[in-house]
């Protein structure tokens, strides 16, 4: 009987079953950012551990950088405290470190890929749950806790469960208009929020097969919204063509073994699934968030459904993101007014979602309406030199635009990007949860890029497919 | 100390609502720090805030629900940011929340959540219900959490609950703690890593 990626990628790296019945996962990439890891490095401190591979740990700076000048001291003490402790804690223990200075900062899910440090059959574990983003390159990927990352430092390992494994194939082709973002936002909307707890989600079909790279991160980042801790996609050419050449994958005969072994990991034809479901692409639409969690959301064209639509248990919830959201039931999404437009993140922070917004925008010679504030943030700065390069940075600031400095920003909002009171915020990234970008009143709404773009042009939600058309 | 965590005894408290997020258990903003001290007096501050505003108060703010050490919530808890400043928010407030009660959690809320040696254990929807109306009708009742039995305990109900036999394992041997233990397999661990194609630079 065949196994799935998951399976062969955790026998490769399980050192032996513990006690407890749960494994010793070898992990093959960690990611350390400055928000959860300067207890894990305390604690190691205190314990008097060394790490055991420092050179399987990689660093840098996303959450707390401010995004108007990255200049130092920031004005924010505590995060410049927060970065200092990195540095320190970088230095004192031999790890290497993407630094603003040196131009490889950025988002910890953006320059993993970009920089070529994420392979297919690794294990890729970081204190961060989007995480998952990396198993768009087939490899196990997922976020952890700072007493595992003082573990993963200690120990070059975790305590980890087995995971079943659900199949997701998404059949056809995506109309026109409707992107990555769509296609995992409607896969929430249909598994729920909690949906994938207990599995890895092994993303399949014909759609993720046409997806490039940066489509299949968007999806895999994610799965960790709809329950699953993990997702992937197996590897194949669009995965190898990404990667060839980047500064960390192997060369010449290193690069050919690694294609075959690659080859080898991904799924078997007859692997057995816990559970598969199906998708047609030809179902989705271009996708709004209209509640507090990511999984409630509608199509473009849709209306805001009414608690009694929804199973008993969930109603409470959604009575509570109508109110918070302010939505009455049976209202359009369409027309929704909006202050603020954010276009970054680990989710759509990379050079495919911006140059598809330059490209629209242009086209259209649109300006972003009088009373919006459009951000954009590049996911790196490697993506924001690339965006410069082709002089999209233009595009963006003569269409009303800020183009700013890359990092996490508005997305969870721990640097001054930050709604205010009761603002609505378009948003490219991965959570509409209460107070998640910044005001504990404030109010995002999820799409893609271009539904973003549309947002900001019109000042209102628009349908990105008519405004760019 | 004593780590293992047979069973737990105190006062409840009940935090309703499905799908509750780390972002709302500790706001991103508490988050600009290299401790985990002081979260405790953060723990669901903006949800309190908008509570107090509207008139009826968040539970962390009601009197009655002082030196509670059980939290009794409703389904998908802790989904969202893999930030261990959540339960360590939890652990923090007030007398600390020692263990959690509800129907599901989230998975990496749940494993931060044995790292710091607090169970948490399921139950159905209707148990909870009764374990909620029982705790909100009698705050000082006591309520129990065996992690030896798989039950709850409020008054007069004791309840079947489930915690999946490793953690349950781990918290009965006092073992949550795992860096000790992983670190024993050091040899295996290197051996291990001296196999993988990766490891040795794809080289055959």
């Amino acid at each position: 009987m065949g196994k799935t990626l998951y399976e062969k990628v955790f026998e490769r790296h399980a050192v032996r079953q513990l006690p407890s019945g749960q494994y010793q996962l070898l992990m093959g990439l960690h990611l350390v950012h400055e928000v959860t890891s300067p207890q894990a490095f305390q604690m190691l401190r205190e314990q008097g551990l060394p790490i055991l591979m420092p050179e399987r740990t990689f660093a840098t700076v996303d959450h707390i950088i401010p995004t108007k000048s990255q200049l130092r001291p920031f004005a924010d003490s505590l995060a410049e405290q927060m970065l200092e402790h990195l540095e320190a804690n970088v230095r004192d223990y031999g790890i290497r470190y993407f630094s603003p200075e040196d131009g490889s900062q950025g988002v910890v899910h953006v320059i993993g890929p970009e920089l070529g440090l994420t392979q297919p059959g690794m294990t890729i574990c970081c204190g961060d749950s989007h995480t998952s983003t990396h198993g768009a390159f087939g490899a196990i990927a997922f976020g952890i806790g700072t007493s595992q990352v003082r573990d993963v430092l200690a120990t070059q390992c975790l305590a980890m469960d087995r995971l079943k494994v659900r199949r997701i194939e998404v059949h056809g082709s995506l109309g026109p208009g409707v992107y990555p973002k769509d296609v995992v936002l409607f896969i929430i909307n249909r598994l729920g929020v909690q949906g994938g707890v207990g599995y890895a989600y092994e993303f399949a079909g014909e759609v993720f097969d046409r997806m490039d790279m940066e489509g299949r991160m968007t999806v895999c980042n994610m799965s960790i919204e709809g329950g699953a801790r993990c997702g992937y996609v197996n590897p194949d050419t669009t995965t190898y063509q990404y990667l060839e050449g980047r500064q960390y994958c192997p060369q010449g005969k290193a690069w050919d073994a690694a294609v075959r072994d690659w080859d080898g990991i991904r799924s078997d034809p007859d692997a057995q699934y816990d559970d598969v479901v199906r998708f047609d692409a030809a179902e989705i639409e271009p996708m709004v968030t209209w509640g507090i969690t990511p999984g409630q959301s509608t199509g473009v064209r849709g209306r805001i459904p009414s608690a009694e639509s929804f199973a008993v248990d969930e109603q409470a919830t959604v009575r509570e993101a109508h109110r918070y959201m302010d939505f009455e039931p049976g209202q359009a999404i369409l027309g929704t007014k909006i202050d603020v437009a954010f276009i970054g993140s680990c989710t759509n922070g990379r050079f495919s979602d911006f140059e598809e917004v330059a490209r629209l925008v242009q086209r259209s010679g649109s300006k972003v309406a009088p009373h919006v504030r459009a951000l954009i943030v590049p996911g790196s700065q490697s993506v924001r030199r690339a965006l410069v390069d082709h002089g999209y940075d233009r595009v963006f600031t003569d269409a009303g635009f800020e183009f700013r400095e890359a990092g996490c920003s508005m997305c969870l909002a721990m640097n001054p990007d930050k709604l205010q009171g009761r603002e609505v915020c378009a948003s490219s990234s991965n959570r509409n949860f209460k107070g998640r970008q910044g005001s504990p009143q404030g109010r995002t709404l999820l799409m893609s890029p271009a539904m973003v773009a549309a947002a900001a042009v019109r000042g209102e939600v628009a349908d990105a497919r008519e405004v760019f058309a | 100390m004593d780590t293992k965590r047979v069973r737990i005894e105190g006062r409840g408290i009940v935090v309703r609502g499905n799908d509750i997020d780390t972002d709302r258990i500790i706001p991103a903003r508490f988050l600009r720090t290299v401790t985990f001290e002081g979260l405790g007096d953060h723990a669901f501050e903006d949800d309190r805030i908008a509570s107090t505003q509207s008139g009826a108060p968040h539970p962390f703010d009601q009197p009655r629900f002082a030196g509670a050490r059980i939290l009794l919530v409703n389904g998908n808890f802790g989904c969202g940011s893999s930030r261990e400043h959540a339960p360590q928010a939890l652990a923090r407030w007030g007398a600390g929340i020692q263990a959690i009660v509800g129907v599901s959690f989230a998975e990496i809320f749940f494993g931060n959540c044995v790292a710091l040696g607090i169970p948490c254990i399921r139950v159905s929807v209707t148990d909870i219900e009764a374990l909620m109306q029982a705790v909100e009708g009698d705050p000082r009742l006591a309520v129990s959490v065996d992690v030896a039995k798989r039950t709850v305990g409020a008054g007069a109900l004791t309840i079947t609950a489930v915690i999946p036999d490793g953690p349950r394992q781990q918290f009965l041997e006092g073992i949550w703690d795992s860096t000790a233990e992983l670190l024993t397999a050091k040899a295996e661990v290197l051996e291990r890593a001296s196999q993988l194609p990766y490891m040795r630079g794809y080289v055959q």
